[in-house]
């Protein structure tokens, strides 16, 4: 909790509450804004059966994989910075002053915030080879987008559906990793009075994850072996 | 020549004279409980207007019996409605088997239309009095809607699909034909008449005039054209489906699923071969996307339509 | 009573608290903040008028006088992009409901104040867009944005439009966000969920349905202007892609925003019915469950939109059977309203008139509902101007009296100063007239067959559009009116007492305007909601008065 609470709350446990609740509205309409995606995967898959389990088979499997362990690391890295910045917050609120052990827990936060800045960006800069190899490949619908003359239109649909639903994760990626590391910079300054910001970027940071662990079966997955 | 008026009760098509007893019903229900609301509302504010010496005792917050009755009225009202119109609605979608098919084509901002025999018309429509016609449409472009007010029939008319819309004429006149989905600069000109006559006069003008070869001759030489007969006749030698009973029937598809052979499932099967494929078939029919247009089409489906063992 | 300011209050007011531009465009004030989107959301309602207006006079002809196709499709797409997302959205919640929710609870402020300072910012930006989209030359695809038309065959400004719609729709989700917060975190001690007024109820379900349904249309949108943009995209046929998708995806949206536009207004209707009946609401708990109704099933009716579409025949049917039972709640609460007359004192002050307005006109509008509900009827008059008369008495002859009515009740509470009373009945009586006199004609016009969105018309259809527009015409003066008194009452009306009304609820139990923390002091003691008749008759709730204050 941070040490006082806005004027208007009349307690910081008031005032840590009402973020939260905010934050889960908040994820409740990031959930909403993908739904659109979701049912325009599910009506292709509906639609092009074999035509979009072809064009699934040429999603690279290697990377995906490789960034949901990424994700699923990042993740837990974001979970140790959150406990060690409330563990901080707690204690400065408590003691009232800064102290070691205070310092400790902020510079452990602030590493771990670092960590998952580096895989988000790892994530980022993946995915970014990955659009490449695809470009290359004549998979992207409005660039010269070339495949098998018979799955052609589930095909074309596969990858409008894939690019629309990765590209919108990757902005929720950087927003999420900019956030992330305003944080970061802050407690590695000493700002112990954070950690409800902390909490509710580590809320996001796993509803980004959440969702991209529904993208991933989807567009590397399912099917792959059939 | 102007079309007549509609009026709102004197429609001229079969389907339509039971739509306005539904709508008469509505009419009856809704103003009468919208002059009982009212008339509660004006007697209350009257009778309980500030300094009227009347009874204000003890004024009631609830009331469960007359609560309940309020609630549970309207909604056996709603649901007697519900369960009519859906019956009057379902027979939107049950065109009779013998009904004449004519094919429409929209585009921006015209009505095309074309008689089985090949006549073609723009922005008008002849048809027969007192018999069932059905119009397979379609859009070259945005989405259009084929209306007739006066028969109170409206139906969206898509790209790259087939709607359709049936209706039995039973007034004989000329009435409006009007698009009903916007569709660009020019929606509201896109204006047209349906034209009803009496069967014998309607023969007449339908053997008149210049007329190409009829749709199912047309389509039979696009058949043999674009060599459709060359896998899909009994001798040869490429497993295809047979087509000679195949309109109207039940197929099944590779996946598992049924499907009904009709106008849609056609074009598909013509246009994207590899989205429906029969059970017991390999996927190899090619597409002839970009090499008919729905003139073609159209020609194709009736001539397919023809067939002997087509059912609807 | 009248009761002078400064013996009320130790603190200025909030609108003499800091002059400065600065201190209104950075406030946090929640008052401010619902200032600043009167303001804003005033000038849209003009600017969506003006363009009706040309549109009535064109329509007064069946030729093309005034204006040419292109323009005319553009200007009822300003219209109706203008009014949906520009007014009618944030109206009620944006400006009373951040003025008066804090306060209904007896709370301090909002949860996010800076969230909401930023969602007035986001606000405008939309409007800015929009703005330049017109200026641009706009843009003629109707605010439905049907595809393909929107994406393949425009040549209008669709993104650009499409870009300020998404955006103000953060706005509205921002709003939401900040309501449901407040009203879960923030109520005062006492105040439990089923002593908060109607009016805040009505606001939270509103919230709910605005967090849920607007990310669909922002994601929507999106894609539009992605398939606009690369020309390939999910709506287009010939990728495999269904232009019926999109209407499912959009009405998904638009329908529930019809109640985001109406609930709200129904929460006013409650406010004012009760005051002006000196008489506790009939059946409050029922009304709270008729208002979550509402908003639940609001969700799975909008199919009833496709009717024609296309879509297969039993899903119309079930639309069909859900639209009918989203009717029920919203009878209940006529018949509720209507029971809140029943013994009575009955005074038709012109927030009343505004507010009995409001139930006639929305009980008509409401019933016309039930033919668009009833399939076989709606393949006639959908697309008609059945339509358009149908949503134009709910959002019009609803919403927009709801909300005048709401602005003329809690103006001696906003400004602290009397508006004149029979200026204001004359303007409520003028838009009750013009308003029916424009818009029932339409549902003539419609049985008749004429279809919407029509520049030019067949002769037959003139004399009812003549009515129409006539009826327009006194509407536009009625509107003028209360702009007009009620910015003279800023400046020049009677100072107004703490509760002019003698009303119940939390926000009449502080000085006339408010000081910027809402309560001087104190919290303000709770009690049950509409407790009239039931206390000590003097001040109307209880004896408890701002401390401070002379009996």
């Amino acid at each position: 909790m941070s040490a006082a609470p806005l004027a208007h709350f009349d307690s910081a446990q008031r005032q840590y509450e009402s973020a939260t609740l905010g934050m889960w509205v908040f994820l409740a309409t990031e959930l909403m804004f993908f739904v659109p995606l979701f049912l325009a995967y599910a009506r292709g898959r509906v639609e092009f059966g074999d035509a979009f389990a072809a064009a699934r088979r040429h999603t690279d499997a290697a990377i995906g994989t490789v960034n949901t362990a990424i994700l699923l690391t990042s993740s837990l890295c974001v979970a140790i910075a959150v406990r060690s910045a409330m563990l901080a917050a707690e204690l400065s609120q408590t003691q009232g002053r800064h102290s070691a052990e205070i310092d400790r827990h902020l510079r452990a936060a602030s590493r771990f915030l670092w960590l998952t800045v580096l895989l988000g960006v790892l994530f980022l800069a993946l995915k970014a080879v990955e659009y490449r190899s695809e470009w290359a490949e004549h998979l992207v619908p409005w660039l010269d987008f070339r495949f098998a003359a018979d799955h052609r239109t589930g095909a074309g649909y596969f990858y409008l559906a894939y690019f629309a639903m990765t590209g919108v994760h990757a902005v929720h990626m950087i927003v999420g990793v900019s956030l992330v590391a305003t944080l970061a910079v802050r407690l590695g300054r000493g700002d112990a009075d954070r950690a409800n910001a902390v909490a509710m970027t580590g809320l996001y940071w796993h509803c980004i994850d959440a969702i991209w662990v529904f993208l991933y079966p989807l567009l590397y997955l399912v099917g792959r072996h059939a | 020549m102007n079309e007549q008026p509609e009026t709102v009760f004197h429609s001229a098509s079969a389907l339509g004279a039971q739509v306005d007893t539904l709508f008469l019903a509505l009419l009856g229900i809704t103003g009468t409980a919208a002059l009982a609301v009212a008339a509660t509302v004006v007697a209350f504010t009257i009778r309980y207007r500030a300094g009227s010496k009347v009874n204000r005792n003890d004024p009631p917050v609830r009331a469960p019996w007359v609560e309940v009755s309020w609630t549970v009225l309207p909604l056996l009202i709603f649901m007697g409605v519900f369960a009519w119109s859906s019956a009057v609605f379902s027979q939107f979608y049950r065109a009779p088997s013998n009904a004449v098919r004519i094919h429409v084509l929209a585009k921006q901002w015209m009505w095309k239309l074309e008689h089985a025999n090949g006549k073609r018309e723009i922005d008008e429509l002849h048809v027969p009095l007192g018999v069932p016609i059905e119009l397979t449409m379609t859009s070259e472009d945005a989405i259009h809607s084929f209306y007739i007010p006066a028969f109170r029939v409206k139906q969206d008319v898509l790209p790259a699909r087939y709607t359709s819309l049936w209706f039995t004429a039973t007034r004989v006149g000329r009435f409006n034909l009007f698009c009903a989905e916007f569709c660009g600069t020019d929606h509201s000109r896109m204006h047209g008449a349906v034209v009803v006559m009496p069967p014998a006069q309607f023969a007449q003008w339908l053997a008149s005039g210049p007329i190409e070869p009829d749709l199912v001759t047309r389509g039979a030489r696009i058949y043999r054209d674009y060599g459709c007969s060359g896998c899909h006749e009994p001798k040869s030698t490429v497993h295809a489906p047979g087509l000679i009973d195949l309109y109207g029937s039940v197929v099944h598809l590779s996946d598992g699923a049924t499907a009904v052979a009709d106008d849609n499932y056609l074009r598909d099967s013509i246009l994207l071969p590899k989205k429906q494929v029969p059970a017991g078939f390999e996927p190899t029919m090619p597409s002839f996307q970009g090499q008919l247009d729905e003139d073609d089409l159209a020609a194709l489906l009736a001539y397919l339509r023809s067939m002997p063992g087509a059912t609807r | 009573m009248s009761t002078d300011e400064s013996k009320v209050l130790d603190r200025p007011s909030y609108l003499r608290d800091g002059y400065t531009l600065r201190s209104w465009l950075l406030t946090r004030d929640h008052k401010r903040i619902a200032l600043l989107y009167m303001f804003s959301i005033t000038g849209f309602f003009f600017l969506g008028g003006a363009a009706a207006t040309i549109i009535r006079i064109e329509l007064m002809t069946p030729g093309a006088d005034l204006v040419d196709a292109r323009t005319y499709n553009e200007l009822f797409t300003a219209h109706g992009v203008i009014m949906v997302w520009f007014f009618l959205i944030p109206s009620i919640p944006a400006t009373l409901g951040n003025f008066l929710i804090p306060l209904m609870i007896g709370a301090q402020e909002v949860a996010f104040p800076r969230l909401n300072l930023a969602s007035w910012y986001v606000y405008t930006l939309g409007g800015i867009f929009v703005l330049i989209t017109l200026i641009a030359g706009g843009v003629d695809t109707g605010w439905t944005f049907y595809t393909p038309f929107s994406t393949l065959f425009s040549n209008s400004n669709v993104v650009l439009a499409v870009v300020g719609v998404f955006i103000v729709g953060f706005s509205s989700i921002f709003t939401g966000l900040n309501f449901i917060v407040t009203v879960h975190r923030l109520r005062a001690p006492g105040m439990t969920w089923f002593r908060l007024p109607l009016f805040v109820w009505a606001n939270y379900a509103t919230s709910l349905i605005v967090v849920l349904a607007t990310p669909v249309l922002a994601m929507t949108l999106v894609l539009i202007a992605f398939e606009r943009i690369t020309h390939v995209g999910i709506f287009d046929p010939s990728l495999g892609g269904d232009p019926i998708f999109f209407q499912h995806l959009f009405w998904f949206y638009s329908h529930p925003a019809v109640y985001i536009m109406v609930l709200p207004a129904m929460g006013v209707a409650s406010e004012i019915i009760p005051c002006f009946a000196r008489r506790p609401v009939f059946g409050y708990r029922a009304m709270t469950y008729a208002i979550m109704a509402i908003a639940v099933i609001g969700f799975l009716v909008w199919g009833h939109h496709m009717f024609v579409s296309g879509q297969s025949m039993y899903a119309s049917i079930v639309f069909s059977l859900l639209s009918f039972l989203v009717a029920i709640p919203s009878a209940v609460k006529v018949f509720n309203w209507t029971a809140t007359l029943y013994k009575g004192s009955i005074a038709l002050s012109s927030p009343m008139l505004y507010a009995l307005g409001f139930v006639g006109l929305f009980t008509i509008g409401g019933l016309t509902g039930l033919f668009l509900a009833a399939t076989a009827v709606d393949v006639h008059l959908t697309d008609t101007y059945f339509v358009v008369a149908h949503f134009h008495y709910i959002m019009v002859g609803g919403t927009v009296m709801a909300y005048l009515g709401g602005l003329h009740f809690w103006w001696p509470k906003i400004v602290g100063r009397m508006y004149p009373e029979t200026w204001a009945r004359i303007a409520a009586v003028s838009i009750f007239v013009g308003f029916n006199l424009t818009f029932f004609p339409q549902y003539i016009l419609g049985s008749l067959g004429m279809p919407r969105r029509y520049h030019t018309y067949a002769p037959q259809y003139q004399l009812l559009n003549d009515f129409s527009s006539l009826g327009a015409g006194v509407m536009a003066i009625g509107y003028v009116l209360p702009l007009a008194y009620l910015l003279y009452a800023m400046l020049r009306g009677q100072p107004a007492p703490p509760n002019p009304w003698n009303a119940a609820g939390l926000e009449w139990q502080t000085s006339s305007p408010p000081p910027q923390q809402n309560f001087d002091r104190t919290t303000p003691a709770v009690g049950e909601p509409y407790d009239y008749g039931r206390s000590t008759p003097a001040q109307g709730q209880g004896a408890r008065t701002p401390e401070g204050a002379q009996s």
